[in-house]
């Protein structure tokens, strides 16, 4: 057991805080994101310019190859990346799921042509990334999808629709399951493919959420024809495909989420000292300090099981299923955590951006409302504990 | 296909065990499977002794007795995060017996606080199994902090006379030596004025009562000391100095005891996951209804989470990190929940026979219970937390 750094990777670290230091955009938060993780809409062109910079002195893409516009790094160093980026308080980058997903599914999948054309440009935040999975009838149980592919030519002739597809109004590109063959049995007849969302035919339509923003849509699809080429990993393996890209959502939720979590604690830490209860700090108050204190071990802990999952990159073994434990972990954490909020403003948990009696602008109010979805996208809390059951301890399936 | 996409690593960073720490498992669970099986533990727990001069003796022949200590007092001079390993198969067989008293308690004070001289006389001994030790710190008040320590040391000619009671006391009635945590002189702070005395159990004064405890399998004493005349070379360390080294000490042994929390919750898991894949109910193993599922996959989270903090507070001891006292204490607040609602989802899956005496469930659920309370229960702990990063 290590966890001492190689004198590169201090430099590395180094490096990075030098250039955090000198570069974060100063009072960014207030435009930005507070303490949700995706991209709020009055961000987006400023989280361009800003992965863009990130990308230019090389801060994005670490672990993928030099040959497609990686740093060809090792997760440590990912890792460094993102405790500085914590520590320094700074903004994330906008093509989220291009980076966590699509980038390294079509380097582990894709052929060279498309190793060349595609991921160089994820990192750069020139092409933005959504992710076409989910359906109104395929949610948890997604191989049930019914968006359908048929081969016409040297294309494929794509009808159905898409739902909750977060950045689907920014993206140029989609990760696409669709099936391919309704007869075989509903996990082998699923192809992923590379949509260009400006093809004909691909409609997307904001979806309003409770917190009011328009972070989601759903997308439709009316005979879009889409070149074989696009194909990614296979005809009818886009199941195994698919689920690589998830593999790699949950390590990526593993690196960058668990510091965004502590980003959060150190806000809500810094708020409640300004706020009072009972006349005196809520950081005075036992019962608080029990439940500060509660969130900080689970976030620290969530901090060494994501150590102990690079630890087993490292020694050469897959992201596993194990994977679904760190993000439900973390999901009931930054719930709580959100709810907390609340109880420590108290009263003033009811203002909401706009009043200036709203406590910090009202961006915890949002965060908490944001917050609700946690357990729903990337997979459902419920689907994680079947994965936890069935994958991790061999329970039998239902 | 989709494995890897990084180059070949070149890094030192492993969070992991190596080679050796794998092998010192598989020695100590095998070990433990024949030597320590519930019928051992059972009767143990029927018996004020709590282990076996045999059983003993194969401890310290495997160099456990004195895994820590260093090669010049017998012993193996291995780490926390060795130490760690071998902690979780001894809660993985709810190994009864003066393990943590003698060697992380008793021992380890000794080793922190004694004198070349001190050393010399008690830690081969112990390491080679033929001494055991306890350590006498806390009171009727169930304090853990330096306040609790209210036993008093009054100069007396040629030493020291001590005179109190310490109750919760791990082993004392098995114990050669005591190690006893006294105030010899009334100061601002409370941290001040504690000494640490080596006091042998038949000293004139010390009587010790065995107390009846839930886990059975852990045996606490009450100890009184009426006016026991120990010499001036009692003292371990420097008079009035003893309440830094025993904090470092307790630290210690409270990851070591974490690590035996989280192998005990491992073992009920296992138990329960097996169980739920042959235990048929309306026509299906239970394991394939969520409302177990589900609950299991609660148990593992709660397994892993004091996992991931106690194999880092057992490294942050091994490196002296200035956030050590941090790591042990975020571990034990983790364990101390973990441990107890393991244990518990454990006997609820179980139905019917978890409740059963026969059933070794309830003995991971009693140890499980007193290992909460010793050291500081999670509520003790996170408020510790709550200091230490300045809330």
């Amino acid at each position: 057991m290590d966890f001492s750094l190689t004198p590169d990777q201090e430099a590395f670290r180094e490096r990075v805080r030098t250039w955090l230091q000198l570069n974060i955009p100063g009072q960014w938060v207030r435009r930005a994101m507070g303490s949700s993780e995706v991209p709020r809409p009055e961000a987006y062109e400023f989280l361009r310019d800003w992965q863009r910079k990130l990308w230019e002195v090389g801060f994005v893409g670490l672990t993928w190859p030099k040959e497609y516009g990686g740093q060809g790094l090792s997760f440590v160093e990912e890792m460094i990346l993102h405790q500085e980026m914590a520590l320094l308080k700074a903004p994330s980058i906008l093509n989220i799921l291009g980076v966590g997903m699509a980038g390294p599914t079509i380097i582990a999948y894709g052929t060279e042509a498309q190793k060349k054309r595609y991921p160089a440009k994820i990192l750069s935040a020139e092409e933005i990334w959504c992710q076409g999975y989910s359906e109104p009838n395929a949610g948890s149980d997604l191989a049930s999808l019914q968006t359908r592919a048929v081969k016409d030519g040297d294309a494929w002739v794509i009808n159905g629709q898409k739902v909750w597809t977060s950045l689907a109004h920014l993206a140029d590109w989609m990760m696409l399951l669709a099936r391919t063959d309704s007869d075989a049995p509903k996990h082998k007849g699923i192809t992923y493919f590379l949509l260009d969302m400006k093809l004909p035919g691909v409609t997307v339509k904001p979806l309003k959420q409770l917190t009011g923003d328009a972070e989601f849509n759903e997308v439709f699809f009316d005979n879009v024809r889409v070149p074989e080429s696009q194909v990614l990993g296979g005809v009818n393996n886009g199941w195994q495909v698919g689920l690589t890209t998830l593999m790699y959502e949950r390590l990526a939720l593993g690196f960058g989420l668990q510091v965004r979590l502590r980003i959060a604690l150190d806000g809500l830490v810094e708020m409640a000292r300004h706020v009072e209860k009972s006349g005196r700090p809520t950081t005075n108050d036992p019962i608080l300090r029990q439940k500060l204190a509660q969130l900080w071990i689970e976030t620290e802990s969530l901090k060494y099981t994501g150590a102990r999952a690079i630890t087993k990159l490292l020694r050469g073994e897959l992201p596993g299923p194990e994977a679904s434990a760190g993000k439900m972990v973390w999901v009931d954490v930054h719930q709580r955590l959100q709810e907390l909020a609340m109880e420590i403003e108290g009263p003033y948990s009811q203002l909401v951006a706009g009043s200036e009696r709203a406590i910090e602008n009202g961006l915890w109010q949002y965060s908490f409302l944001r917050s609700r979805a946690n357990s729903i996208e990337g997979g459902t809390t419920e689907i994680q504990k079947n994965i936890i059951g069935e994958r991790v301890l061999g329970l039998p399936k239902g | 296909m989709g494995g890897h996409i990084g180059p070949p690593i070149q890094t030192t960073m492993d969070f992991g065990f190596n080679d050796e720490q794998e092998l010192l498992r598989s020695t100590a669970r095998k070990f433990l499977e024949n030597e320590c099986t519930s019928e051992f533990v059972r009767k143990r727990m029927a018996e004020p002794a709590g282990v076996t001069d045999e059983f003993w003796s194969k401890m310290a022949e495997q160099g456990w007795l004195g895994l820590v200590f260093p090669e010049a007092y017998g012993g193996s001079e291995l780490g926390f995060v060795d130490l760690a390993v071998l902690m979780e198969e001894m809660g993985r067989a709810v190994m009864p017996g003066p393990f943590v008293s003698t060697v992380l308690l008793g021992g380890l004070t000794v080793l922190e606080a004694g004198s070349p001289a001190q050393k010399d006389a008690w830690l081969p001994k112990i390491a080679g199994g033929r001494a055991k030790a306890a350590l006498a710190w806390t009171e009727p008040s169930g304090r853990w902090d330096a306040a609790g320590v209210t036993t008093t040391a009054k100069p007396a000619p040629g030493g020291w006379a001590l005179s109190g009671t310490k109750l919760f006391v791990l082993d004392a009635h098995l114990a050669d030596v005591l190690v006893v945590v006294a105030r010899s002189a009334e100061t601002k702070q409370p941290d001040e004025g504690i000494s640490l005395m080596l006091v042998p159990r038949a000293t004139p004064g010390l009587e010790v009562r065995l107390l009846p405890t839930m886990d059975q399998t852990r045996k606490l004493c009450e100890v009184t000391l009426n006016d026991v005349r120990v010499e001036a070379a009692a003292v371990l360390g420097s008079v009035g100095g003893g309440w830094a080294p025993l904090a470092r000490v307790v630290e210690r042994a409270t990851v070591a005891l974490c690590a035996e929390m989280c192998g005990g919750a491992q073992r009920v898991l296992d138990m329960t996951v097996d169980y739920a894949k042959i235990r048929v109910a309306f026509g299906r193993p239970i394991g394939s209804y969520q409302g177990v599922k589900h609950k299991a996959a609660d148990m593992l989270v709660d397994v892993e989470n004091a996992k991931s903090l106690t194999y880092y507070a057992a490294w942050a001891m091994d490196e002296n990190v200035p956030e050590a006292a941090l790591a042990a204490s975020m571990a034990k607040a983790c364990c101390s929940d973990a441990y107890r609602k393991v244990a518990a989802a454990g006997i609820q899956l179980h139905g019917g026979i978890g409740f059963t005496w026969e059933h070794d469930l309830h003995l991971y659920f009693k140890r499980a219970k007193s290992s909460e309370f010793t050291f500081g229960d999670a509520t003790y702990h996170r408020e510790r937390v709550a200091q230490l990063i300045n809330l």
